[in-house]
């Protein structure tokens, strides 16, 4: 469903990406480990528009989205949530599920509908509402993102490093949504330092390192014998 | 693909004689186009009508503030939308000296104006290094307001609206000669002013001081990493370019022989801006050839256009600031400055 | 010393009146700004234009209020045209270009106006005509109704953008263009209705201040000054901020007024953007500075 072919991409003069190709099923869950600044999230970023690709092909249901401008990409099924969750501060948890939610083509009623399932997932944001988005914890801006996201009914979601920073009762719940993600059908490309958690979430793994893909395996693979991890990794 | 021994070295060294000849190529290329076109100024006066004769000598003391302007918004990258307080309080410092001081002096009208063109460059200086882009700007225009709003009412000091006229003051050298100006001469003289501004600023933009300056305006965070007093450098460009400036607002008394406020209002700034822009910022002459382009443009659109023929020349310079930001003389910017 | 309290009165409600006019102004000028990083030097000729079409439509209709709604309309239209031609190419471009580009476009505005309506200045009648008594004198009613009506359309725009949908859109576009872009929100169509609500505002105060000063072709750079000092002391980008501060500007220049001539009264409010420049960058009605 999605495809990167062989994706250059520069920051300036870096080089940044030097051929990376991935691909990510309908309804699957992908990993990409690799140590910082290797190029994951600049991955994720050329996906969604943010940075044009050099060179190389984004396909995304057969069609090539390079160059498209975000808000395309949004209504054709792809949702984003950054590294630094970046929800809008000013605005409050309502107002920031309302961004997602506002879009045409949506019925009233089918918007109620969205919202109250997510808040069936996340009752921290339903509880905190009508706060305005930056007086969340670091955790409920995570949820927040998500469930963002989620508002748009994605037909895939970049998620980049969601458990960065978060506490273990967070992360488990981090998991938990993946799960529930993933039994809807929607489809996860899952940018992490965290092994166990994407080991166990996903299907199959790729390792980046400094701009290339190293390795790609299905998780159980991994699992079963981590060497190849600590190689690349160093964990 | 080393060849060892002498033939590498060998490689090398015509390699960096070949450069050095095309560097001394593209210079003698300047040096000649320079020649060529100081000859064609020396001539003509001698050639020109009346009205082109001043013609020409306004656009070479346009083309001096024009100049000044370069070395803020094309060299260290700070828009100044204010220049015409330093070009309006150089004009009334030469004014204040030729008529307060019989018998009038040159001399002296040439140290009032710079004096006071200095006096209010330290103020500027002074806010350039706190302000970034947009604030200056604005602060600069500001500036040139309220100096235009106390020279506007004024009344008794500054002539307010009408403004002050004056004697124009001979050209003297103590004790070889004393002659008034013809219009021939005050145009040489004028030239040599501006010819030799415009060798001093070039040799200031090409020295080591003016690399800072343009890497202050290429990126202002890593110059001051890399250890450069930012600030000095900024209030080293103001102070020049303001003295340039009220050097300029002095020429165009003594050749007038009449100020007014009118010359330090936004619109004076306003043009030196579209000057430094259609010229070519960055390159010292491209202002230059900016305002005779302006100057050539107004005069002969106002023909057909009268006083409309700003639209016409407000769209060719939105345009250009939109497609070609390097303006008339900009791909020559490199050889320029070599 | 005779304290002129008459004078001090008159003057209170005149800054108030012609604050809520320059409120109007600089609430577009700091809006297209926050949204699009937009110096809009040009910002004062679209008032100008907006004058011009209202003083055309009164002539041509008798009515005022039509006259507003045109002049609103028409510079609204205009002015995202305007952004979608000669801006949109220059988003991202460093700040020097645009505010190079609007310069130029200023100087367009400006001798079209020339061209199209001539020299002489223009008058729009008020709609409202005849005094009233405020305590022991006598005030227009006309430059009261000003006030409330500038007012009334800042507010109208302020509850637009915390409760509308849109609001929302524009809200976040402001925050975060590229997050908001990612949700779906075309920003590249919320920076052209942005600018032509400001432009509509500009358009607003021109036909409001039509009968309190007049209309000419060079009463625009009058309103990109003041505004532009506005939204500096108010804080860029800051909608609350530059609505106390245009408030401010107007009631010193006002005060000022009554000591020295109204020409030299400007150079209040010039002082105040130096200092406020100097001691409080990011604006003086901002709450903290960072």
């Amino acid at each position: 469903m999605l495809a990167l072919e062989n994706v250059h991409t520069y920051y300036g003069k870096s080089h940044i990406l030097h051929g990376v190709s991935i691909e990510v099923g309908p309804g699957e869950v992908v990993g990409l480990l690799g140590r910082n600044g290797v190029g994951k999230s600049t991955t994720l970023k050329t996906i969604m528009g943010l940075v044009r690709p050099a060179d190389g092909r984004v396909a995304f249901e057969g069609r090539g989205i390079g160059g498209m401008a975000p808000h395309r990409l949004a209504h054709l099924g792809i949702a984003y949530v950054p590294e630094d969750r970046r929800i809008f501060r000013l605005l409050t948890v309502l107002e920031n599920l309302r961004t997602g939610l506002d879009r045409p083509g949506l019925t009233d009623r089918r918007r109620e509908e969205l919202l109250q399932k997510v808040y069936g997932s996340f009752p921290v944001l339903r509880e905190r509402r009508d706060q305005a988005g930056g007086t969340l914890s670091g955790g409920e801006q995570q949820m927040l993102a998500i469930a963002r996201a989620m508002m748009l009914e994605p037909k895939i979601i970049l998620l980049d490093e969601p458990t960065e920073g978060l506490m273990p009762r967070m992360v488990s719940q981090i998991r938990d949504i993946i799960q529930v993600l993933h039994r809807d059908g929607v489809a996860i490309l899952l940018v992490e330092q965290n092994v166990p958690l994407t080991l166990e979430a996903s299907s199959r793994v790729y390792i980046m390192e400094k701009g290339v893909v190293r390795h790609h395996a299905p998780a159980a693979e991994l699992r079963a014998n981590q060497a190849v991890i600590h190689q690349y990794l160093g964990v | 693909m080393s060849v060892p021994g002498g033939s590498g070295s060998s490689n090398h060294f015509t390699a960096r004689l070949a450069r050095r000849t095309a560097s001394a190529r593209t210079a003698t290329t300047y040096w000649l186009g320079f020649a060529v076109v100081l000859a064609l100024l020396i001539v003509a006066p001698l050639v020109l009508p009346e009205f082109w004769r001043r013609f020409v000598t306004e656009i070479l003391i346009w083309g001096l503030l024009a100049m000044s302007s370069d070395i803020l918004i094309g060299y260290t990258g700070m828009v100044s939308f204010g220049h015409s307080v330093f070009f309006g309080i150089g004009m009334y410092g030469a004014a204040a000296a030729l008529l307060t001081v019989r018998p009038p002096n040159l001399w002296l009208a040439l140290l009032y104006g710079l004096v006071a063109a200095g006096l209010v460059a330290v103020f500027v200086a002074y806010f350039s290094t706190r302000l970034r882009d947009i604030y200056f700007a604005i602060t600069t225009l500001v500036f040139s307001q309220i100096f235009y709003v106390i020279i506007f009412t004024w009344t008794e000091v500054t002539g307010g609206e009408n403004g002050l006229t004056f004697r124009q003051p001979p050209l003297a050298i103590p004790g070889v000669l004393s002659a008034a100006f013809t219009p021939v001469t005050l145009h040489w003289f004028v030239l040599g002013v501006v010819t030799l501004s415009y060798l001093l600023l070039r040799r200031v933009t090409q020295s080591p001081f003016g690399m800072v300056l343009q890497s202050i305006r290429e990126n202002e965070p890593r110059t001051r990493a890399i250890g450069y007093h930012v600030e000095r450098y900024k209030i080293v460009a103001v102070m020049l370019s303001g003295l340039v400036a009220g050097l300029a607002g002095v020429l165009y008394a003594i050749q007038n022989k009449f100020v007014a406020p009118d010359f330090v209002f936004f619109v004076v700034s306003g043009e030196v801006v579209i000057f430094n822009v259609m010229g070519g910022m960055g390159t010292l002459v491209g202002p230059v050839a900016g305002a005779a382009f302006f100057l050539l443009l107004r005069e002969g659109l106002s023909r057909f256009w009268t006083e409309y023929y700003l639209i016409p020349v407000g769209i060719i310079f939105t345009l250009m600031v939109i497609w070609i930001p390097q303006g008339l003389l900009g791909f020559a910017k490199r050889r320029l400055n070599q | 010393m005779a304290i002129p309290f008459d004078q001090i009165l008159i003057q209170t409600v005149n800054g108030l009146v012609n604050g809520m006019i320059l409120a109007l102004v600089a609430s577009g000028l700091t809006l297209i700004f926050g949204i699009m990083d937009v110096v809009n030097f040009a910002h004062g000729d679209l008032v100008m234009l907006g004058a011009f079409v209202g003083a055309t439509t009164i002539a041509a209709t008798g009515s005022f209020w039509l006259a507003f709604l045109v002049a609103a309309l028409v510079i609204a239209v205009f002015g995202a045209a305007l952004q979608a031609s000669t801006l949109r190419p220059l988003l991202g471009r460093d700040p020097l270009t645009t505010i190079l580009a609007t310069f130029g476009i200023s100087l367009v505005l400006q001798k079209y106006a020339l061209w199209q309506w001539g020299p002489s200045a223009r008058k729009i009648q008020e709609p409202i005509t005849g005094q009233f008594a405020m305590f022991y004198l006598e005030y227009p009613w006309y430059r009261v109704a000003t006030a409330f009506f500038a007012g009334a359309i800042i507010g109208a725009f302020w509850l637009f953008l915390k409760y509308g949908r849109y609001g929302i859109w524009i809200r976040a576009t402001m925050q975060d263009r590229i997050m908001a872009s990612a949700m779906g929100i075309p920003v590249p169509l919320v920076h052209t209705a942005v600018f032509a609500i400001g432009a509509a505002m500009a358009a607003a105060s021109g036909v409001l201040f039509g009968p309190l000063g007049g209309v000419t072709q060079t009463m625009g750079f009058d309103f990109t000054l003041r505004a532009f000092i506005v939204v500096v002391v108010g804080g860029m980008g800051n909608l609350g901020g530059s609505i106390l501060a245009a408030i401010f500007i107007s009631l010193l220049e006002a005060y000022a007024s009554i000591i020295v001539s109204p020409s030299q009264a400007v150079i209040v409010s010039f002082m105040a953007l130096i200092l406020t420049l100097l001691f409080r960058p990011t604006g003086l009605f901002v709450p903290t500075p960072k």
